[in-house]
């Protein structure tokens, strides 16, 4: 060991732990392997796989509608937004028209999911930052999210809500009435969000300077969604390549410049405000029209490649399907936020404490079945 | 030695009649423990099911509420079901250490008890040091923690202890110059005279601006004394999984847990004893009825239990470099200027006197 | 910039040295002499060594062959015209004959996309360059890449099994892998 003059005597060791793959702060059984000096992080490797299922390899045995439910499983908090993006695949390979009310209604679809995969997020944050109270509150407004889902598509995690063509169903007669009132109330909830968390001191010392990613690192690191946001790069998929109804609303892409674990909180402390916006513009318009329009029984797409980005509650969610003209895929890639977003925590996590390491896993936002897939 | 109320002095007489002066008192001093240690183990639980009520109550839930009226009997059926457990351990641990840990830390959280006056002539152990005496017992708990998180073979474990003490020394610090502050006004270490006193006001009242500035020191470091959040470095679940006692079960774990309830309950009545008048009531209302003073004990103790159940059920945790800057860069520096303005304000005699 | 002018400028920057230039000016070639012998003879059309095709995909595709991949990629990426500095999407892709990967490409100021295929025969020892050390990101990918389709990539800095374990034997995404005890096959 190279020894400077300051620290003859003092010699510290590193050692190494075993962080996960059971542990609290991991949110499923990610496992990292930790080397540590005293309570500085050195050097940190994820290993994967705890839970791979190989959708991938599924998917090339399954037909275009299977699919559909698989996605369900990998990021399960934004279900319905993995569904669209696999529907939207299909319907663009095979140019379908699909009417403007099952546009609508997706895009509303989507961004109550995001909020509600935030407002999980919002919770399970504090409680990794130590606040535990946090996890209450969130959940609490999460429920109204999920009690209106179940009211129109009967499930309340794994949704199966959009097929190829449209939606499974049309949407329940109480939709549009609870929705807003779930608008209403959720309007007087971020406040209380920042009352109880955002603007407590010791949070602010949690987070601030805390895991520095810059533009250039999360552009080379393939960070998306929040995670890229925060450090100043635009790449709201919602913003660039639109879908759904996506195109008809207003919007403002939550962009913060600080790149810290502040900033990634605050940004989607913002994408609530911004998803209640998108909601509230279309819930008024809801079109009358064909909830779904028939496909074929057996789906066979064209032959060729069919790309589909679409923006999660975590980041850019990419459907990369290559079709020989069979009822299945012959290759079918999801390119899933989760997984870019963690490799670069090895390189923001060196040099912090424990704590600064649990910090910014939280607002990394990770969702192990998203990365093992 | 051994003030009790009239009804020890009649057991204590009726002892000395069948037996002996030191057998009598030998046997006086094996029941008072074993009352103690009776009143204290139900108090525990009692308070564990106080902090999951109150818990509940700021996380909108409910709480245990089945369990016997209003869920009185649950952390009793808790602690039956931690008696039945098995107790594992870890493979290459350090046996005697590991078995001895729980027992230090539960051991001095009661210790600590002997000396509290929980009214008049409710003291089981008045001596003239009685501060001096909590303050180098509950530092003493700090031992176990490291021994248990040391001797379990397990790298969480030890650094959550080691967290611990580094926490537990540098704290220290702050409750002992905090209590250092008031003593100034009292002139006494003995708790019972500290209480007398206080007849003339609460010491939070005769010091005002010192004392409160004291007791505020006070409540974070005694939060940070007991490691509950926001300075829960040594359990940390989210960073630490338990901390040090995670290779702990059944009922070594019970201790660690229960300890933890006890010694938030003394920090609590130190603070009630030193800052509130003890058990003197209110404008002295209930002066004539002496054993009521237990009720203004518990009910003053109670509250700044809550206090402290309010700081963690609210407060995100601190980091520990965070943690050790807050004491050495500002808790400490302020406490020894508060000294120095306790000494002006007793020597120009500034003190508010009721 | 549109697909036509991307095609232009990336398919100047390695011309096919089999047809014979004059008065092109050449900027960042990055030939090689063996690439002589990779130029297909039924090519004499194309002016580069780069295929360019749009059929069948929303993006303009560009297939390299191995042995100029980073080459191309770190082009892509420092080229002020083109700068796609940022890597969506790689995807290891079983062509049958061929193993190779997809490259999703987008710049983050000009706002086009790219899409690169790299293909290799060799499916007994398949390796490529990396593109680690011109995008951070395809460190991740590439090592789930080698996972599942065996493709070793050269100068990976930690080139190891990612979901596997150390000891799984085969590479399971390609389509020639059997697996009758674990595999659902219909």
């Amino acid at each position: 060991m190279e020894e400077t003059p300051t620290e003859t005597n003092f010699k510290s060791e590193e050692y190494f732990i075993n962080m996960g793959p059971q542990h609290p702060a991991t949110h499923g059984v990610l496992r990292l392997l930790l080397t540590i000096d005293g309570e500085i992080i050195k050097k940190v490797e994820p290993d994967l796989g705890y839970i791979h299922r190989s959708i991938e390899k599924m998917c090339e045995r399954d037909s275009y509608q299977q699919i559909v439910h698989l996605t369900d499983r990998m990021d399960y908090l934004s279900s319905n937004i993995n569904n669209e993006a696999v529907c939207l695949t299909v319907e663009n390979a095979l140019q379908m028209e699909i009417p403007e009310r099952v546009k609508v209604i997706r895009t509303i679809i989507g961004e109550l999911t995001r909020i509600s995969s935030h407002c999980l997020w919002w919770g399970v944050m504090g409680m990794d930052v130590g606040a535990l109270t946090t996890y209450f509150y969130g959940f609490r407004d999460r429920e109204l999210i999920n009690d209106i889902f179940e009211e129109t598509c009967g499930a309340r995690l794994t949704m199966n809500y959009n097929v190829p063509g449209g939606l499974m169903f049309d949407i329940h007669s109480n939709f549009v009435r609870r929705v807003k009132e779930f608008i209403a109330h959720f309007k007087t909830k971020i406040p209380e969000y920042d009352r109880l968390l955002t603007d407590n001191v010791i949070f602010h010392k949690r987070t601030k300077g805390v895991g520095i990613l810059t533009k250039e690192d999360a552009i080379s690191f393939g960070a998306s969604g929040p995670v890229g946001r925060a450090s100043g790069y635009s790449c709201d998929v919602r913003k660039h390549h639109p879908y759904s109804a996506l195109e008809k609303v207003t919007f403002n892409e939550a962009l913060k410049t600080e790149g810290d674990t502040f900033a990634r909180y605050q940004v989607r402390i913002q994408e609530m405000w911004e998803s209640l916006s998108i909601v509230e513009q279309l819930i008024d318009n809801i079109p009358e029209g064909e909830y779904r329009i028939a496909t074929k029984a057996v789906i066979k797409l064209p032959k060729g490649e069919f790309y589909q980005r679409v923006e999660t509650a975590r980041g850019e969610l990419g459907v990369y399907v290559i079709s020989t003209g069979t009822k299945s895929p012959y290759r079918l890639k999801f390119r899933s936020p989760g997984f870019s977003n963690l490799s670069l925590l090895s390189h923001i996590a060196v040099g912090g404490k424990i704590g600064d390491l649990v910090a910014t896993m939280a607002t990394l936002d990770l969702v192990i079945p998203d990365i093992d897939r | 030695m051994t003030k009790a109320l009239s009804i020890t002095k009649g057991i204590h007489d009726w002892l000395s009649s069948i037996m002996s002066e030191n057998a009598a008192n030998f046997v006086e001093m094996v029941l008072i423990a074993l009352v103690y240690l009776g009143i204290f183990a139900i108090a525990g639980l009692f308070l564990v099911l106080i902090e999951r009520r109150v818990a509940a109550w700021f996380q909108l839930r409910v709480g245990p509420n089945r369990v016997g009226f209003q869920g009185l009997l649950q952390t009793m059926a808790d602690a039956l079901k931690l008696l039945s457990k098995e107790l594992t351990g870890t493979e290459k641990a350090d046996k005697f250490l590991y078995n001895l840990a729980p027992y230090f830390v539960i051991v001095t959280s009661l210790m600590a008890l002997a000396v509290i006056p929980f009214t008049q002539e409710f003291q089981a152990f008045d001596i003239n040091i009685g501060i001096l005496f909590l303050i180098a017992i509950s530092s003493i708990g700090v031992i176990g923690i490291l021994l248990g998180g040391w001797s379990s073979n397990n790298k969480f474990a030890l650094i959550g202890a080691m967290r611990s003490g580094v926490q537990t020394i540098s704290y220290e610090l702050s409750v002992g110059l905090s209590l250092l502050t008031m003593i100034l006004i009292t002139g006494t270490l003995q708790l019972s005279e500290i209480i007398e006193v206080q007849k003339n006001g609460w010491l939070i009242v005769q010091g005002h601006i010192p004392a409160i500035i004291a007791f505020m020191i006070f409540m974070i470091a005694g939060t940070a004394e007991t490691n509950r959040a926001p300075f829960d470095m040594a359990e940390a679940e989210s960073e630490l999984g338990a901390g040090f006692h995670t290779e702990y079960s059944g009922m070594k774990f019970a201790y660690f847990f229960l300890a933890e309830f006890i010694n938030m309950f003394i920090i609590a009545a130190i603070a009630t004893t030193v800052f509130f008048g003890g058990w003197l009531s209110p404008f002295g209302i209930t002066e004539s009825i002496p054993l009521l003073g237990v009720f203004w004990f518990l009910a003053k103790t109670m509250f700044l239990v809550f206090l402290m159940m309010w700081f963690r059920w609210t407060f995100p945790r601190l980091r520990v470099d965070q943690l050790l800057t807050l004491e050495w860069k500002y808790l400490l520096p302020l406490n020894l200027m508060n000294i120095v303005l306790m000494a002006l304000i007793v020597w120009l005699n500034l003190i508010i006197k009721l | 910039m549109t697909n036509e002018a991307l095609q232009e400028l990336i398919g100047s920057w390695f011309p096919n040295p089999n047809i014979e230039k004059t008065s092109e000016a050449i900027e960042g070639s990055e030939n090689e002499e063996g690439s002589e012998e990779k130029a297909l003879p039924q090519e004499p059309i194309n002016p580069s060594l780069l295929e360019f095709t749009e059929e069948g995909s929303q993006f303009l595709n560009i297939l390299v062959g191995p042995e100029h991949l980073h080459a191309l990629m770190s082009q892509l990426k420092s080229n002020t015209e083109t700068s796609f500095d940022y890597l969506f999407c790689l995807s290891g892709v079983d062509w049958g004959a061929e193993l190779g990967v997809v490259f999703h490409l987008e710049s983050t100021t000009h706002r086009h996309t790219i899409v690169v295929k790299v293909k290799t025969l060799d499916r007994e020892n398949p390796t490529l360059d990396t593109v680690s050390n011109i995008w951070a990101t395809a460190e991740f990918h590439e090592r789930e890449v080698f996972d599942f389709f065996g493709i070793t990539f050269t100068n990976h800095p930690n080139l190891k099994r990612l979901f596997l374990t150390d000891e799984w034997e085969g590479f399971p995404l390609r389509k020639d892998y059997t697996d009758e005890i674990n595999m659902v096959i219909k």
